[in-house]
């Protein structure tokens, strides 16, 4: 067994001695003798480093989705990550820290964190980011919360592109915020937003689940008909070319940082992006790092605004958030530093490069047709004449992740059964021209 | 010659494997990114792939496009490597030395962990591959849901949380649901006013209001307070036991009773569960919901401030409220999803934390049943040996055998001397320790929450105490106190404004004022 207990049987017995107990067994006196555990756990005896390696690869390699070339995306993608990311996010000062609750031995957090700050404010065009939330789908349910705090309403319209794995989560938090959801519909693969109603915020996702390019500017005058705020979940490697959130009047931002420097994972850890209006600032949920001094006057970093949080507000906090994701926000800031201004908008031309150059090959396919008209970015949708899970099964065997299922949350729409395919900047000309030759071969 | 005897003696009394670390490097300022930043300068390179070189407005409608690139800052390779190296030597972590924070478990995180969650197997799967190109991952799911339950003596489990917080709001909709499931609809969730502030902000966002319970003069639950604020409207009951002072509620049982006698559930917050690792189980103590912070008892890294998980186990009854889908190995042995008959829903966008999980099942694997008895037992001895020793300086206001952490205060060392919980936290950065957890649980003045955990050895205790008690003997001399308050001088910064951080907000970089 792997020991990780620094204690020898010398100092048990002498530490006891000082204790004033005569064994371990007696160290648990306050535990009723009907509660103990008989018999310890019933879990296997411990294992050495290397079994431990030996066991959990041995399921590792039972991923054969790991080792496929991947056009799946749906909010989880393929991209790159530069050696420097890894080594700089996985310093161990960064990784084995808490939270910096003493900001003058945590001063690289939280620099790290306003650097990351400053780059999310950049992205999504907004005055104030907090230091990350759980996900895309949290940081979601967060901008729904704060929007109903701050109009006093209970309703929420929610476009259908949005994930539907985050209108699913928003829908499980609001059982018990008492939200009202009100699903607007896509049609040619954008939102058609209802004509009256009370709600507290329009949430839009740009592009959307489908990949399609929303109108915000239509968005935008919804909310402001019906007296709402505006929340815009973005994929924020879409932010390299697209117009910004805030410049066309969101009044929060939230979206999946996964794409900078955060490896797939299966779907986690991975970070949630908010970001909102100055005037909002005090509604805003999660940690806030500012900028300070310490008593000689030297530029410091600390957590602040810190009367929202749950550990002073309590029961009246709007957000029970406390252990978020700042290693990923670390990682994040590191990942945009390396891609610098040049590389981001590179990134996003060469994912939007592969896309086209992909939705032209499949679509040549006899069979497979648009499952909606509008414009994408770096993901679209296909109908094909195979359903999309044998699809994905067959091309498992010529060796690609075909994409992703579109099902759960489409129920009853055109779009129900189709494939959502995502090409990121990893995937090159002759990957894409052997996925489409497979892809013609497996729908024949 | 010494006789091996002799050796031994004198290395249980040597300095050796003092996890300290004073001072930490970089007193200078470290620029921030954007100020390292030239314009043309680059680190990124991408892959060459041969596609066509189309044009933006070739590839996105123009009224989409941005008319300028996005600012970010434009730096060498070999600058981002200094600077965020740099600002790694102005951190604090666990790597470094003893990390004594209340409530936090900040014990060491095994390395092999690092190496798990590396395995490419793991780290390049994608979240929504089919069941069947990724059945590794589900048994190792299944794997720690198994592992997790016989901990707690629960029946099921969700992963699906990504931190303590969430999984507390997860437990507070499944007894939501499993209320309204009754036909009732119950209003109250009690807790006791030792409790972490997530606790109260979980119950609103489970759209519960809250009862406090208070503590009796034991540090416990007020049992006949308790029984006076039960009734029909009683949704259920949060603790976490041991409580945040380090006490085991040795009323439990009882206080089981009284909650389940007005058809009320008991939550259990498993902050600190690492005192009772196969010592005691919240099941066998008549909890029904009981979240496990990873980051903590399973020795997950907490990465400055997250990622964490928080799974939620629970009782049979509740198993079909689970989030949903859930990882299940199917009779014929594969292993699929599936979607609880009356799941709440999804509480996050994927799977949950999943290299996170990862991690724990190493751990779980790694200690095996007795390991994790061992992990508690030692980290119940550390906190007692330091309260012994710490009661003799400090006031330790429940000063009875604790479980793996104590609440100390200043209020004496105040009285006599000015000194505040504040000034020693400051005090021990200066002596390379991390700071306890400072003026919490609310209901202790001047609060100085310790916990040592396993992973720190006698030696380190012995300097970690020996630096407390030269803190209260210093305040005690002249000029001692002053020292105090101009603590810490030995780190990056010295006491930091956070009244000005708050009043004269500074968010981001470029808000800045222009004179900086
Ligand atoms: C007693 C207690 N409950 C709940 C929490 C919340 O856990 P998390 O930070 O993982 O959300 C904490 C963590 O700080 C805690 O100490």
């Amino acid at each position: 067994m792997a020991g990780y207990v620094p204690h020898t049987d010398e100092e048990i017995d002498a530490m006891l001695a000082f204790v004033g107990v005569a064994s371990l067994d007696e160290l648990y006196g306050a535990v009723p003798g009907a509660l103990r555990l008989a018999g310890g756990l019933d879990l296997a005896p411990g294992l050495s480093e290397p079994d431990v390696l030996a066991a959990v690869s041995g399921l590792a390699g039972r991923n054969r989705a790991a080792e496929l070339v991947c056009f799946a995306g749906a909010g989880a993608y393929d991209h790159e990550i530069p050696a420097a990311t890894r080594a700089l996010a996985g310093r161990s000062e960064f990784v084995t820290a808490y939270t910096p609750y003493q900001p003058e031995v945590s001063q690289g957090v939280l620099q790290a964190l306003f650097e990351y700050q400053t780059l999310l404010c950049r992205l999504s065009g907004m005055e104030i980011s907090n230091a990350s939330l759980y996900d895309g789908a949290n940081a979601c349910v967060e901008a729904a919360n704060l929007a109903v705090a701050a109009t006093g309403r209970q309703q929420l319209w929610v476009s259908q592109g949005l994930h539907p794995h985050w209108r699913q989560t928003l829908a499980t938090f609001a059982a018990g915020t008492g939200h009202e959801m009100v699903e607007a519909p896509l049609a040619d693969g954008t939102t058609r937003w209802p004509a009256d109603g009370e709600p507290a915020a329009v949430i839009v996702q740009s592009p959307n689940f489908l990949g399609c390019l929303e109108d915000l500017h239509g968005a935008r005058h919804a909310a402001d008909a019906a007296g709402a705020l505006m929340v815009v979940a973005r994929d924020p490697v879409a932010s390299g070319l697209l117009r910004t959130p805030g410049e066309l009047g969101a009044d929060v931002v939230v979206g999946e940082g996964q794409p900078f420097g955060i490896p797939l994972s299966y779907g986690g850890p991975y970070l949630g992006l908010f970001t909102t209006r100055q005037s909002l600032v005090r509604r805003l949920p999660g940690r806030l790092v500012g900028e300070t001094v310490d008593t000689e006057g030297r530029r410091a970093y600390v957590t602040t605004l810190r009367a929202r949080e749950q550990d002073i507000r309590r029961e009246k906090a709007s957000s029970n958030v406390c252990t978020n994701q700042t290693l990923m926000a670390v990682a994040a800031a590191i990942q945009l530093s390396w891609l610098g201004t040049a590389g981001l908008r590179e990134l996003a031309v060469r994912c939007a490069r592969g896309t086209r150059y992909c939705r032209e090959a499949l679509l040549a396919i006899d069979g497979v047709e648009p499952a909606a008209p509008a414009p994408v970015l770096r993901e679209f949708a296909v109908r094909t004449p195979v359903p999309p899970t044998a699809l994905v099964e067959r091309l498992a065997d010529e060796g690609f992740l075909a994409g992703v299922a579109v099902d759960e949350g489409f129920e009853g729409t055109d779009y129900q059964g189709s494939l959502l395919v995502a090409v990121t900047e990893r995937r090159t000309r002759a990957e894409i021209d052997a996925f489409a030759a497979a892809f013609e071969k497996a729908v024949r | 010659m010494t006789t091996s005897a002799e050796r031994r003696a004198s290395a249980l009394s040597a300095s050796g494997g003092r996890a300290s670390s004073a001072p930490l490097l970089g007193r200078d300022e470290e620029p921030t990114v954007f100020d390292l930043s030239r314009p043309g300068r680059r680190a990124h390179s991408f892959r060459t792939t041969a596609l066509p070189e189309w044009e933006a407005d070739e590839l996105v409608p123009s009224e989409h496009l941005r008319p300028e690139p996005v600012e970010l800052a434009e730096v060498s390779e070999r600058d981002l490597v200094a600077h965020f190296t740099r600002l790694s030597h102005r951190q604090y972590s666990v790597d470094l030395g003893a990390y004594p924070l209340g409530s936090c478990t900040m014990k060491y995180n095994p390395k092999v962990c690092d190496d798990v969650a590396a395995l490419a197997g793991l780290a390049r799967s994608h979240p929504a591959a089919p069941a069947l190109l990724v059945q590794g991952w589900l048994e190792l799911l299944v794997g720690l849901e198994d592992a997790l339950c016989r901990i707690t003596g629960m029946a099921a489990a969700t992963l699906q949380p990504a931190a303590g917080a969430a999984g507390e709001l997860t437990g507070l909709l499944l007894m939501r649901a499993w209320h309204e499931a009754q036909g009732q609809q119950r209003r109250r969730v009690i807790i006791p006013d030792s409790a972490h502030g997530t606790n109260p902000a979980s119950v609103t966002l489970g759209g519960f209001e809250v009862a406090t319970v208070p503590s009796d003069e034991r540090g416990c639950v007020d049992l006949a307070a308790l029984r006076s604020t039960l009734g029909p409207d009683v949704a259920g009951i949060m603790l976490t036991n041991p409580n945040t002072l380090g006490l085991f509620e040795e009323d439990i049982t009882e206080i089981a009773a009284a909650v389940h006698q007005v058809g009320g559930l008991l939550y259990y917050d498993g902050a600190n569960l690492n005192a009772i690792l196969g010592v005691t189980r919240p099941g066998d103590m008549g909890f029904d919901i009981v979240h496990m912070n990873l980051h903590k008892t399973f020795a997950t890294p907490h990465g400055g401030g997250g990622p964490g998980a928080g799974p939620v186990a629970v009782s049979e009854r509740l198993v079909p409220y689970l989030p949903g889908p859930r990882p299940v190995r199917r009779p014929d042995g594969q292993f699929d999803w599936e979607t609880p008959p009356r799941s709440i829903g999804r509480v996050h966008g994927w799977h949950g934390n999943a290299l996170v999980l990862a991690r724990a099942y190493a751990f779980i694997l790694a200690n095996g049943g007795d390991g994790l008895r061992r992990v508690a037992d030692c980290a119940v001895l550390n906190a007692n040996w330091l309260r012994r020793r710490l009661s003799a300086t400090y006031d330790v206001p429940f000063d009875r055998p604790s479980m793996h952490e104590f609440v100390a205060s200043t209020t004496s060392l105040r009285r006599q001397h000015g000194l505040r919980a504040v000034d020693v936290a400051k005090r021990l950065l200066e002596e390379g320790f991390h700071a306890p957890t400072v003026y919490f649980p609310l209901i202790v003045d001047e609060a100085l929450m310790i916990e040592p955990t396993e992973t720190e050895s006698l030696q380190t205790l012995e300097a970690l105490a020996e630096a407390f008690e030269r803190i209260a003997g210093e305040a005690a001399t002249a000029g001692g106190l002053e020292a105090a308050h101009a603590a810490p001088r030995t780190t990056p910064v010295s006491r930091v404004d956070e009244a000005r951080a708050a009043r004269q907000l500074i968010p981001t970089w470029d808000q800045r004022p222009a004179s900086e």
